[in-house]
């Protein structure tokens, strides 16, 4: 094992043992929060009874449909706005202040427009990662060596092939960088709107224990969602160490 | 081979570029007016100071910059920023793609042409032979070195096989000894292929040892002040550089080249 990951598994296990310590001398009571060691014990008591079956399995096809959205919808939006000069400069501005837009105020009009189902999350969840997807394939097809470019017009490639097979693969750290983004904004884009309100969903079983007190539910949950989104964002730091690796960027 | 054939292979007439100033601005002539023949098989190097439109010479050539007046004729077609069929680049960047392996950057021209796999891989292979790669085949371009990055571009360009080979610095970012070295392939290449090479340079030694006529360009906009001829045979090699002759076009070119650089410069006034 590696020392630097050694070392992270024993920031981790200090905290939750510090967490854990405080929690049974009192200093925390166990009305505001359980011992992470009850946490964990409720967590595998409610995965292994099925009981949320249904809500994880809502919550992660709306996350794995919005992040597809965003990615796809985004990969292709900024190729097209690259090769339009016009469209870029007149959309920089918006890109630049999109973050400062709480995206979550129109939850209650894509309730009214498209009821109570899984749509509004998907677009809630999709409009926050989309311009992360843009901005960032944007940021990489801009720094596609020229030379590159030059290559592909020696063999005679169209914008299409030049797009897929040059820019695209040259900007892939920096599109990897947009995907990290359309990962993290798609889980809180969906379990964000679940909590507002929704019928099902991690988000709507937090809100729903939250509101009943019941804990032995509520912080299970949310140690899933960190749990779910850790395993996601490693996965995604795995591929991209190994597409740097090949670059010689690391 | 095809070399010492005086059929023209390559003809420009009276080709000048100007850029357009996006905005109003002042137009920017770079080059020209140039004439010139290049004969089919022949090694055709060009030197001039920096900033003369040696690149865009290069670019007019391989049909990647259209001209603004004047015409560029390759095998009896007008080139007229179209690529055309024949012509193979190599830059003076590292133009490897790095996320692919050293066969598949070598293949890559092949594939876009359609060639079919087995004939690809058959060239990829004597290509690989050819160019003392044959190990690395399956390496990325970031686990070798700058010299053998650039001989990947090298081959890359040869596996299509091109009738006109235009070099742009290609071992500008290399050491000395590696240029040296890389000159010998390359004359080495040139023998076999037959092809006719146009090579960008500002090394003037380097143009000396490798090319059967060299243009020397003036300062901005590039014109050819003259043409040298060398002399040398075509199996000539880099021991060439240790004889009387080397250090006599070196000197000529050199006598050309000193006012140019210092106009480049700015620097007439220190004559």
């Amino acid at each position: 094992m590696k020392p630097i990951f050694l070392l992270r598994l024993l920031v981790i296990a200090g905290f939750i043992g510090f967490v854990e310590a405080l929690c049974r001398i009192g200093i925390i009571d166990n009305f505001t929060m359980p011992p992470p060691s009850r946490i964990a014990a409720d967590l595998a008591r409610a995965l292994a009874s099925g009981k949320f079956n249904g809500p994880i399995r809502a919550t992660l096809l709306n996350a794995a449909l919005a992040f597809c959205l965003a990615v796809t919808v985004g990969i292709t939006a900024a190729v097209v706005i690259h090769r339009l000069a016009a469209l870029r400069t007149s959309l920089d501005p918006f890109f630049a202040t999109y973050y400062a837009v709480p995206v979550l105020a129109f939850y209650p009009l894509l309730i009214i427009l498209f009821g109570l189902g899984s749509a509004p999350k998907v677009i809630i969840a999709f409009m926050l990662g989309v311009v992360a997807v843009i901005v960032n394939t944007l940021n990489g097809l801009d720094r596609v060596p020229r030379v590159l470019l030059k290559s592909a017009r020696m063999a005679r490639m169209g914008w299409f092939a030049t797009a897929t097979q040059i820019t695209l693969p040259s900007a892939a750290p920096f599109v990897l960088t947009g995907v990290k983004f359309a990962v993290a904004y798609a889980l809180i884009g969906i379990i964000g709107s679940e909590f507002i309100m929704s019928t099902d969903g991690i988000g709507f079983e937090i809100a729903f224990a939250y509101n009943n007190f019941d804990n032995a539910t509520m912080y299970p949950l949310i140690v899933l969602v960190m749990i779910i989104s850790i395993i996601v964002n490693m996965l995604l730091s795995i591929w991209e160490k190994q597409l740097l690796e090949r670059r010689g960027l690391r | 081979m095809p070399h010492d054939t005086n059929k023209v292979h390559v003809s420009l007439r009276h080709v000048t570029k100007t850029f357009r100033r996006a905005g109003g601005g002042q137009d920017v002539h770079a080059l020209g007016p140039i004439d010139l023949d290049l004969k089919r098989g022949e090694f055709f190097a060009v030197v001039g100071p920096s900033g003369c439109g040696k690149s865009t010479l290069l670019e007019v050539l391989a049909g990647l910059t259209p001209v603004t007046d004047g015409t560029v004729v390759f095998e009896d077609q007008p080139i007229h920023g179209n690529v055309p069929d024949g012509v193979g680049v190599v830059f003076q960047e590292d133009a490897c793609f790095p996320w692919m392996t050293v066969s598949d950057n070598i293949a890559f021209g092949l594939r876009q042409a359609g060639i079919p796999a087995a004939e690809t891989a058959r060239r990829v292979a004597a290509a690989l032979e050819l160019m003392g790669l044959g190990q690395f085949a399956r390496s990325h371009p970031a686990q070798l070195s700058g010299g053998m990055r650039q001989r990947v571009c090298i081959a890359r360009t040869l596996v299509l096989q091109p009738r006109l080979i235009l070099l742009d610095e290609p071992f500008g970012a290399l050491d000395q000894q590696t240029r040296l070295l890389m000159g010998e392939e390359v004359l080495r290449l040139w023998r076999e292929t037959g092809a006719t090479i146009f090579l960008i340079t500002h090394a003037l030694d380097e143009a000396a040892m490798l090319a059967d006529r060299i243009g020397v360009m003036s300062a901005r906009p590039g014109r050819l002040l003259e043409i040298v001829e060398t002399g040398w045979a075509p199996d000539r090699d880099s021991t060439i550089v240790e004889t009387p002759e080397f250090g006599q076009v070196t000197a000529r070119l050199w006598q050309w080249l000193r006012v140019e650089s210092m106009k480049s410069v700015g620097r007439m006034d220190r004559r």
